[in-house]
Formats: structure tokens, sequence, C-alpha cells
């Protein structure tokens, strides 16, 4: 690996780095979404800095150029966040579900006991079962 | 006395999107058929005047912020039945096109011991309801799935028509209850848990707009969502009580 490749590749893991802890710092990203991508720019710099453990790595997996192990190990990275993002959404939904049958629930009780005149089935101020 | 009373508690939940043309008189021949019940339409975010006309016809309304799906609208339902404490939950579309006069019917039914889920079905002779080519397609295969799966003969896996006691409200209420369409799978998903399931004939007419949940390439998508749902339950092992 030539000299400036690896200090391109350190200088964009660094930057990545920064930006993320910049995020974080003005709030913009979450702490818990923060780690895997200073996790990112780590690995990065460390395969950089250890050429050999690159083409370790590369042996290992049967690979003939170490640029194919990054490019398999960058798409698997992506792949995997973008499942994590997956996760992340359903539940999401999930709550918002949650959250949006609730307040239909508890507008109609709110309804009730504000609107005495209404036609409601349910007397104004009976207590539900459970909360 | 008082448990005479709470026998008689009786909720009928409609799920409607947008129906502001039918619901009042859906609410009103309701609470002429069963006077005793209560009535819920469920508006699922509904940009017109659902709500407005619902109460108008006499029933209680709950309205979603937003719209949220056909399966979430009626677990909102089953929510409320449960908060308030109703024994039964009758299940109705809010289109006219499931007629109330089987309400009784279903109701009947459901009272029974040894049921807890009764299912209106199109296809047990009462009238001549005739599906589109595609949606008999779906209504063939599901039929066939669900009658396989439940150990019984199911007709009509897709009907909305349908009658729940309490112990079969609780089971829909939990998380697993599918937000988009419920159809055949949460009758295996039933049947799975220990619930019985009967089916009675009833009437249907054909909706009048012409306007189903069910169009475009959603029906192809929605036999696909239902196999892999039906598919996933059977991997799953699911209990009636957690």
């Amino acid at each position: 690996m030539f000299l400036h490749q690896k200090i391109f590749a350190v200088v964009a893991s660094f930057l990545i780095m920064a930006v993320v802890v910049e995020l974080v710092r003005r709030r913009k990203l979450r702490e818990e979404y923060s780690w895997l991508w200073l996790l990112t720019g780590a690995v990065i710099i460390v395969l950089v800095m250890w050429y050999d453990l690159l083409v370790a790595i590369t042996r290992l997996i049967g690979a003939i150029a170490p640029t194919t192990t990054l490019f398999i190990f960058g798409l698997l990275f992506l792949m995997l966040i973008s499942l994590h993002y997956s996760i992340q959404i359903s539940k999401l939904s999930y709550q918002v579900k949650e959250m949006g049958q609730q307040l239909a629930l508890l507008r109609g009780r709110v309804e009730d006991q504000t609107d005495p005149e209404g036609e409601c089935s349910i007397p104004p101020g009976k207590t539900p079962e459970k909360d | 006395m008082e448990s005479q009373e709470r026998k008689n508690k009786t909720l009928i939940v409609i799920p409607a999107f947008n129906e502001e043309e039918k619901i009042h008189d859906v609410v009103q021949e309701i609470r002429r058929e069963v006077p005793e019940a209560v009535v819920l339409v469920v508006n699922d975010g509904s940009r017109d005047r659902t709500e407005e006309q619902a109460r108008a016809g006499g029933a209680r309304v709950l309205t979603h912020p937003f719209n949220m799906g056909y399966g979430v609208t009626l677990q909102t339902g089953y929510k409320y039945a449960l908060k308030y404490g109703f024994d039964f939950v009758l299940q109705m579309d809010g289109d006219g096109q499931h007629d109330p006069g089987y309400l009784p019917v279903l109701l009947r039914e459901v009272r029974e011991e040894g049921v807890d889920v009764v299912i209106g079905s199109r296809f047990l002779g009462e009238g001549n309801y005739r599906a589109a080519r595609l949606r008999q397609v779906g209504i063939c295969l599901f039929r066939f799935l669900a009658s396989r799966l439940c150990g019984q003969k199911i007709t009509d896996p897709t009907s909305g028509y349908q009658a729940l006691n309490r112990r079969a409200v609780e089971f829909c209420a939990r998380d697993s209850f599918p937000g988009d369409y419920p159809d055949a799978d949460v009758l295996v998903m039933m049947h799975r848990a220990g619930l019985r399931l009967r089916e009675v004939p009833v009437q249907m007419h054909p909706n009048a707009r012409g306007r189903s949940m069910h169009s475009g390439l959603k029906p192809l998508y929605y036999i696909y969502k239902m196999c892999l749902s039906i598919a996933l339950n059977l991997i799953r092992r699911e209990r009636p009580s957690r």
C-alpha cells in the first residue's frame, strides 16, 4: 500500500469520526447510533496501519486481492446497517401504532367527560377496568 | 343481576375509512337490529366527514390521528372492548356490504358454549355473492389453506363479518395481531391458539361503489403477504396467554 493511499484512508476515517462526534455533540445523532460509525472509522484505520491483517483476512476468506476483502466487508456492513434500520423502523411503527390507538381511546374518553350532551352509551365518569 | 347485565354487554365495531356516505345509515340500521349493543365506529384517520356522520347516526366514535390500516383499526375496537369490559364483539364493515340483519344470528351463535369466533360466510348458501376473478382465485386459495390448517371447513376466510367472545378479543388485542389485512392468517393463528371457530351463512351486498380495499396490484401483494404470514405462524409457537 502506498503512503498516499494510507494518508487518504486515515484522513477519510478521521473525518467520518469527527463528523459523527460533532453530530452527537449537537444532538443530531443519538449516542446509541454513533458507536457503529465510530467503530467503522476505527476499523478502517486499523486495517490501514496493519496491512498484514488485511492480507491475512483476505487469505482466510479465500479472496485474491485485498481490495476485494474491503469491498465485501464494506457491502456486508452496509447490508447489516440497512437491516438494523429495518428493525428500528419496525419497532417505531409498532410504537406509533400503539400510540395512535392509545390516543384514539383516550380522546374518546375525554370527549365523553367533556361533552355530556353527546349521545354516548358509556356513562361519563365510568371507570374502565384497566388503563 | 350484575352478571346478567354483563352477559348482555355487546360491542359492535365498525372500522371506517372515508365512509361518510354510508356510515350514518349503517349505524342506524345496526341500532335498529341490535338496540342493546353499543355501536363503535373506529375512524381510521378519514379525510371526510365520517366521524360526524357516524356520531349523527348514534355511534360512539374513536378517531385515529392518521390512517393506520384495517387491522389496527379493528384492534383499537378490541382494545376498547377490553377496556370497558364488553363480553362480545361483533365486527362488520361500514360500507354497507354486510347486512346488519345477520348481527343477531352471529351474536346468538357466539353466545353459545364451545365457540369463540363466529365467521359470517357468504358462501354457505345465503345470497348469491359474486366476486371478481382474481379475488375468487385468492378466496379459493385461502379457503383451502385455512380449511387444511384449521382442521375444519372454512368457506370464507376473508370475511370481515365476525363475532368474537372475550377470549378471542383478548387474543386479537395482543401484539401479534397483523396491522394491514387480518384474514386467513388470523383464523389459523386463532385455531392454533386453541380458539374454536364456527361459520354461519350470511348475505353480503356487492360493494355499491365498486371500490374495494383490494385493487390494482394489491391482490398479488396480498396473496404473497398472507402466505408468508401463515407460514410464519406455523413456525412460531404461540399460546393464548403469555
